[in-house]
């Protein structure tokens, strides 16, 4: 209490200080005064008497000084009288000021965003949900194989039932259904969520309630739905009295009982959800059929909350054990199937996993630009500590300290970087939501929320950035400027073109990194550039520019399967004859689009599995025409005709490495593989493709026909040189001839669908792009001051070579192969640092070596570019010196 | 802090004006003749050396400072202790009777 007094009137003192000052004067003149009176009363005369009072007071000034040390810290006030310094010295060169405030607003600025980003979408990934540290993501592995799968429901269930370790598991599945929003259809992405999701997720509805526990049970035994905020606003505009309505969804009546508050989303990163169901509803809005019941079928994406205290390897452990228990009791279905715990930065299921690596790469690019800002930063101050020279000097001479003077020239840079790190906040704050733009612009309907979050931990970090960037910008220039030669200053600034005092030397050490970074950072970004056309260019396998793809969503209008079968052929028949359609043909899951093809145990005749293992393999259902109308050649055998339906014999084709892998050196036709209790015979061999994305390991799969295992959901596949535009009008006519009730999604080329998947290649390029550009802009800028400076130090030994007769093109070359050098060195070095740091981003590049010589090369040149631009200024301005001026000065 | 002198042992001058200021508020000049008169003339306070401890106990939270006009009319600056100040007297003077009588104990032992 006492001290926190005594600390309070110090610090009040150092507010006071001009008040306090007259004070004291006043009190000690009042006391002189009275020593005086006393003296006089004694019979002095009165100058005496106040010479004796003063000498019996002792020196005032002295004890006026000793005086202040009693009241503040001395450093306090050091410190205000340097901030107070500071800033006349910063107002008094507002070019160097703002040119430094910028180049730090900029490094700080960048880092500030990208740490919200990263922060938004690993720490904390889904708005408006608690204990989000206790969260993970629950994910089925594969011994033996790579990859992430969904958990089975009975699965799911004996986990939740048999562990400890854990506070609450939910169930999520992304979903979707089709609304009418007026006349037009939009597509609406939900969830089918466990009856305790809200609950655990500890997110209250705005209106209504959550689910209950009884609404989780019976097979579509509770058609209720809770509906995003959006949703509520948009579609019932905003109606208070929304409870008990009723929304028609995948032909049922739904019940809205809540509506969710407007920030939270779901939870899945990359989609905005409009709705949710429970888990009870599977059927409803799944169009592969009801598999509550399934323990074989994979869709859940679960997560579970961990008790408090508990770690993820104890849950881990927990989880594991019974795993192993389930594929003892459950052979059939689980064996050789494991349960991994994720935090939720990598969850497969959503975008999260695809863009950490992204995201990792950012943040060491940003780091790299907020170092080219600080070397920047470090340039100019040393070359203003230059233009000090005199004031440093002097204060040297008077007495002050140098460790005084590097706290002051300390407290000048902690000034600049404070001043940038809020403009660094503020561009922050206004980039929260940039990242999005990065994106690509995504299919409609599908909506992607990635706020970046300015908290506590961004905005702390943000300062350990600017005090951090201060010590690495300020500190060098500090000492640099306080080794003054006293006796030395009045001698001729004798600095040269060519040569180097040990300042310009350390200078030129700055430019060096500056460019090294950079240099890093364009080979970087020529990688990705490479890997990102290499992928474009790289036939996935199947024909993508005159593909179409549409759906109508039979499922959502409430068709059954029937009724489906009998439109899709219908349909099928009248696509063909339009006029410039190729082929046409019908497909469950279309290449590279979010559902996964499906994927099964399989079992094949004559092959004898190790103990360990359970064959899998993962197959899609197509209609007669599908490989040609992708393009995908056959190998052997043929292609499913029409015949190919529920009345004939089950037939399959698989692709060659489902052949070379189990049937190695035979003939598969006539073969037979049996999946879900049916024998099939396999009638052809088809060429691999890519089914889901174009960095995928080659792997088993097969196709089977579509009549032969009919949906009520296909998607219509065109080839056609027609535009999407086109063909969706011709396809609208020919679907309300059918059903005039009926909506249709958009067409769009299978292209489109194609590099969605490639997003995160896209936005690292676009992300090292911007970045890289800025990087390169700093040291630009750095580059050109080093060498405007170098050749204004150098006046007076050009003049002299000028005079004594090298004409203007040789001093052009002096002043150019300097900067050359320098830009040499830099690369050199930039070049080896790339060799390490390339090596990080190996699963984002595409049959692009790490040392690929062409983005080196691409580096190298557009580094020499800018390095010759930067130069050839200053060197044109040396070609100008006028000999005689220059000898003059 | 260098103007502690020799007629005062080092760090005693904070408990004199503590003790000076035992019996109400006094003022600069008054807390030096106090001091004299108490000390019977052994001790002379330097008088500017005064203030820093002043400003110092002040700081402390021991004393406390307020402007009043003195005896003769004039303005002065009067210092009052306060609670914690009082307990510190009695602390310091515990403190410092002990150390003189080890002092003296020492001394004069044969």
């Amino acid at each position: 209490m006492l001290r926190l007094h005594a600390w309070f009137s110090r610090l009040l003192g150092l507010f006071r200080k001009k008040s306090r000052d007259a004070e004291m004067a006043e009190e000690i003149q009042q006391h002189v005064d009275l020593l005086t009176e006393r003296n006089i009363a004694a019979g002095m005369l009165p100058y005496e008497a106040r010479n004796a009072a003063l000498r019996q007071f002792g020196g005032v000034e002295q004890v006026k000084e000793v005086a202040r040390e009693q009241r503040v810290w001395r450093w306090a006030d050091e410190f205000v009288q340097d901030v107070r310094f500071g800033a006349r010295m910063l107002w008094r060169s507002p070019g160097f000021s703002i040119l430094a405030i910028l180049c730090l607003t900029l490094g700080i600025g960048t880092n500030a965003a990208a740490l919200s980003w990263i922060e938004g979408i690993l720490v904390r990934p889904y708005p408006l949900v608690a204990h989000q540290d206790r969260m993970f993501a629950l994910d089925a592995t594969i011994r033996g194989a790579q990859g992430f799968k969904g958990l089975s429901y009975p699965d799911f269930l004996d986990f939740e039932k048999n562990s400890t370790l854990f506070e609450s598991f939910i169930v999520d599945k992304i979903t979707g259904t089709t609304l009418s929003v007026g006349d037009r259809a939009e597509r609406a992405v939900g969830g089918m969520v466990s009856a305790n999701y809200f609950d655990a997720l500890g997110v209250r509805p705005f209106l209504g309630r959550g689910f209950r526990p009884e609404e989780g049970t019976g097979r579509n035994a509770h058609p209720v739905t809770v509906i995003s905020y959006m949703t509520w606003k948009d579609r019932y505009k905003s109606d208070p009295d929304i409870i008990g309505k009723t929304q028609y969804m995948n032909g049922v009546q739904h019940t809205i009982i809540g509506v969710a508050p407007e920030k939270f989303h779901g939870t899945f990163i990359g989609y905005s959800f409009n709705f949710w169901v429970p888990t009870s509803m599977q059927e409803t809005f799944d169009n592969t059929g009801y598999k509550l019941e399934d323990r074989g079928a994979r869709w859940i994406e679960g997560y579970a909350f961990l008790k408090p205290g508990v770690t993820r390897q104890q849950a881990q452990a927990e989880l594991s054990a019974i795993a192993k228990r389930l594929e003892s009791d459950f052979p059939e279905t689980d064996r050789g199937h494991e349960i991994a715990l994720l935090p939720l930065w990598r969850t497969p299921f959503n975008a999260a996993g695809g863009i950490s690596t992204t995201l990792g790469i950012t943040a060491a690019v940003v780091f790299f630009v907020l170092l080219i800002a600080c070397a920047n930063v470090s340039n100019l101050l040393l070359a203003r500590s230059l233009l000090r020279r005199h004031e440093m000097t002097m204060r040297l001479a008077l007495g002050a300290g140098r460790r005084r003077l590097i706290k002051q020239l300390f407290t000048e840079g902690l000034l600049l970087s404070l001043i940038a790190a809020l403009g660094g906040i503020a561009v922050a704050y206004w980039s929260r939501n940039a990242l999005i733009l990065a994106f690509p612009p995504s299919l409609p309907g599908i909506t992607i929320d990635y706020p970046g979050q300015l908290d506590w931990r961004v905005l702390l970090l943000s300062v350990a950035i600017c005090i951090g960037s201060t010590m690495l910008f300020a500190l060098m220039p500090a000492v640099q400027a306080s080794h003054v030669d006293l006796s030395g200053s009045l001698k001729s600034e004798g600095a040269g073109v060519v040569g180097g005092s040990g300042r310009s030397r350390l200078r030129s050490a700055l430019v060096l990194v500056q460019v090294s970074l950079s240099f890093v950072l364009l080979t970087g970004t020529g990688l990705l550039l490479q890997s990102l056309q290499r992928m474009q260019n790289a036939s996935p396998g199947f024909l993508t520019n005159n593909v179409i793809v549409s759906v109508t969503d039979l499922f959502s209008a409430g068709y059954k399967l029937d009724r489906a079968k009998i439109f899709h052929t219908q349909l099928l028949d009248r696509v063909r004859a339009l006029p410039g359609v190729e082929s046409a043909a019908l497909a469950q899951v279309t290449p590279f689009s979010y559902n996964p093809p499906s994927s099964a145990p399989i079992e094949i005749d004559g092959y004898q599995p190790a103990p360990d293992e359970q064959p899998n393999a993962e197959y899609v259902q197509v209609s007669e025409d599908y490989l040609s109308t992708l393009g995908i050649p056959l190998v052997a055998g043929r292609e499913f005709t029409r015949n190919d339906d529920e009345n004939s014999p089950r037939v399959a084709i698989i692709n060659e490495t489902m052949a070379g892998k189990y049937w190695p050196g035979k003939d598969p036709i006539g073969q037979r593989l049996k999946v879900k209790d049916n024998w099939m015979q396999i009638v052809g061999v088809a060429k691999n493709a890519n089914y889901e994305t174009k960095l995928e390991a080659p792997r088993s799969f097969f196709y089977v026909p579509v009549r032969q295992n009919f949906f009520v959901g296909n998607a219509l596949l065109i080839r056609t040189r027609e535009t999407p535009g086109a063909i969706m009008n011709a396809l609208a006519r020919e679907v309300h001839a059918l059903d005039p009730t009926l909506a249709l999604y958009a067409a769009y080329r299978l292209q489109e669908q194609v590099d969605e998947r490639g997003y995160t290649q896209r936005l690292a390029v676009t992300l090292l792009g911007i970045f890289g550009g800025m990087a390169l802009f700093l040291a630009a800028i750095g580059l050109y001051g080093v060498m405007s400076y170098s050749v204004s130090q150098g006046t007076r030994e050009l003049g002299l070579r000028m005079a004594l007769g090298a004409d203007a093109g040789s001093v052009l070359r002096l002043v150019l192969s300097r900067g050359l050098r320098l830009t040499t060195a830099g690369i050199v070095v930039g070049a080896i640092a790339a060799l390490v740091f390339t090596r990080l981003m190996g699963n984002l590049l595409y049959k692009v070596s790490p040392r690929d010589p062409f983005a080196y090369g691409f580096a190298l040149v557009v580094l020499l570019g800018v390095a010759l631009l930067a130069c050839f200024l200053p060197a044109r301005r040396a070609t100008r010196v006028d000999p005689v001026r220059a000898l003059r000065v | 802090m260098a103007k502690e002198k020799p007629d005062l042992v080092y760090g005693t001058l904070d408990m004199l004006i503590l003790k000076a200021l035992q019996h109400g508020p006094r003022h600069g000049l008054e807390i030096a003749d106090r001091i004299q008169q108490m000390s019977k003339e052994i001790l002379r306070v330097e008088q500017g050396s005064l203030y820093p401890a002043l400003y110092r106990l002040e700081a402390q939270g021991w004393v406390r400072a307020e402007w009043d006009v003195s005896e003769n009319n004039r303005k002065a600056r009067y210092y009052e202790l306060t609670a914690a100040g009082r307990k510190q007297l009695v602390a310091e003077t515990e403190h410092w009777s002990r150390i003189t009588k080890g002092i003296d104990l020492v001394l004069s032992a044969t």
